[in-house]
């Protein structure tokens, strides 16, 4: 029998550093990826990606900064952890997602899907606010943003009926310390 | 031997069930205090920071449940409606009992250390402690005949580190089996409903929407019962199949079962009507 354990390839990411960033960052070992794609399989949101989640892994591996940092998949991910969940190496792909958004937006790379960064800006927008989210606020401001009125007009005036789009917040009175913690994260990022 | 005495749980309600989902709320509300389980909710709870502080700006995503766990009495169980704030809540209770340097800050902050006792948990973990048949002695039978389509979404999947924790698939079949009411077999219990995709990509969304509900259509269910208020709008709001059946929260589900559910307050609020289904069934009657 031959002694496979002397051939074992080892992905250190020390000739690697954008690997290490993101290794850091997401707090995952994403070097145990074995690409046996159970990820890209059971995720229902490939339709929507570039890359497949394993090949965006794949990516990281080989310092491929762009490409990873400028995907659509990274976007179209909603950490709704169907992947990670199968991953047969225990894999937080969704965690590596959020570091690649991450250092996407700090380094000012293109992003592949700005509308799905202005969205999360509205909602922490209205966190920022009010401490907790308003979605006809967060509905209004993204719409003014893309420009575009009346996709989805029918199903927010259908809300509305239904009183499930409330017209004032609900709110925090302890607003000073929502607040605090927003300040922090700026001055800490 | 039945104690008498009132559980009392501190109660974290989240942004969708205060807002879009009053009636998921109420409908819990109701049916904890029926089976003597009074919720208290956290004074002046924050957002956890939904899909979207995580998703962009990771120190936020730490804060915000922080200050929830903050505010947290103690020797109290924390009871979180909503799935998603549930897993930011664990997360970031795993993080700070992990990390020194976030147990500082954290005291810093909030002006208390972090309380290690303090246990979070879900609807379904409060419902298996529980014997149905004790806690709801007159239910029994109540929904019988009623075939619903369980649907869990993305809610019983969980990042690895907290893998270890128990799973709760097949609770509301078992529940609600308990009472009468008849699981249909399908492939989409726990297909994720695309979360807030639905808002930024509605064309990457709906047809998974229509799948899901066509998917509970063609197994012979005539509602699909879900635990998790985002699910439970993104199958109403998402679905453009002409003949679409009712999306009923899993607490209106066990309210019906009770004879407590109020026909006005909660599903008048559904954008598809289940009250001429609920009528139909004899689990409603027609004055509320």
């Amino acid at each position: 029998m031959h002694d496979t354990s002397s051939k074992t390839i080892v992905l250190s990411g020390s000739h690697n550093k954008f690997g290490e960033q993101v290794l850091k960052r997401a707090g995952t070992n994403f070097n145990r990826c074995l690409h046996c794609q159970s990820c890209a399989s059971g995720c229902p949101f490939t339709g929507a990606m570039d890359y497949l989640p394993n090949r965006i892994i794949r990516l990281v591996q080989f310092g491929q900064i762009q490409p990873a940092l400028e995907s659509a998949t990274i976007w179209a991910c909603v950490a709704c952890n169907t992947c990670s969940i199968q991953c047969p190496m225990a894999i937080d792909i969704p965690g590596v997602m959020d570091a690649l958004r991450q250092m996407a937006i700090e380094n000012g790379h293109q992003i592949a899907e700005p509308d799905v960064l202005n969205f999360h800006r509205e909602v922490l927008n209205t966190i920022e606010r009010y401490g907790r989210t308003h979605k006809l606020e967060i509905m209004l401001r993204y719409k003014i943003k893309k420009r575009d009125w009346f996709t989805d007009l029918n199903v927010g005036l259908k809300m509305l009926a239904k009183r499930k789009l409330d017209l004032t917040p609900s709110r925090v009175s302890d607003i000073g310390r929502i607040r605090q913690l927003f300040k922090k994260s700026s001055k800490d990022a | 031997m039945t104690d008498p005495a009132i559980h009392k749980y501190s109660y974290f309600p989240g942004c969708s069930l205060a807002t879009t989902a009053k009636e998921n709320n109420a409908s819990m509300v109701a049916f904890c205090r029926k089976i003597g389980v009074e919720l208290v909710e956290l004074e002046d709870w924050n957002c956890c920071g939904s899909s979207s502080a995580h998703s962009i700006d990771s120190e936020l995503a730490a804060a915000l449940p922080a200050r929830n766990l903050s505010l947290a009495p103690e020797g109290r169980p924390l009871l979180v409606a909503c799935p998603s704030c549930l897993l930011r809540l664990r997360q970031a209770q795993l993080h700070l009992l992990q990390n020194k340097d976030q147990q500082q800050w954290y005291q810093g902050t909030f002006d208390r250390p972090v309380d290690t006792q303090l246990e979070i948990l879900h609807f379904f973990e409060l419902l298996e402690r529980l014997d149905i048949s004790d806690v709801m002695p007159d239910a029994f039978e109540r929904l019988k005949g009623l075939r619903f389509a369980p649907y869990y979404g993305c809610m019983l999947a969980r990042p690895p580190e907290l893998r270890h924790e128990k799973n709760y698939y097949g609770l509301m079949e078992k529940v609600l089996t308990s009472l009468g009411a008849s699981p249909v077999h399908w492939r989409f219990a726990s297909r994720c409903c695309g979360t807030f995709l639905s808002v930024v990509r509605p064309d990457v969304v709906t047809p998974m929407v229509n799948s899901i509900v066509d998917g509970a259509r063609q197994a012979g269910a005539e509602c699909v019962i879900t635990a998790c208020a985002m699910c439970h709008l993104n199958l109403e709001v998402r679905c453009r199949l002409p003949d679409s059946v009712p999306i009923l929260h899993f607490s209106e589900a066990l309210s019906l079962a009770l004879g407590t559910a109020e026909s006005d307050g909660w599903f008048s609020r559904h954008l598809v009507d289940p009250r001429p289904m609920l009528e139909q069934r004899g689990l409603l009657h027609s004055n509320g």
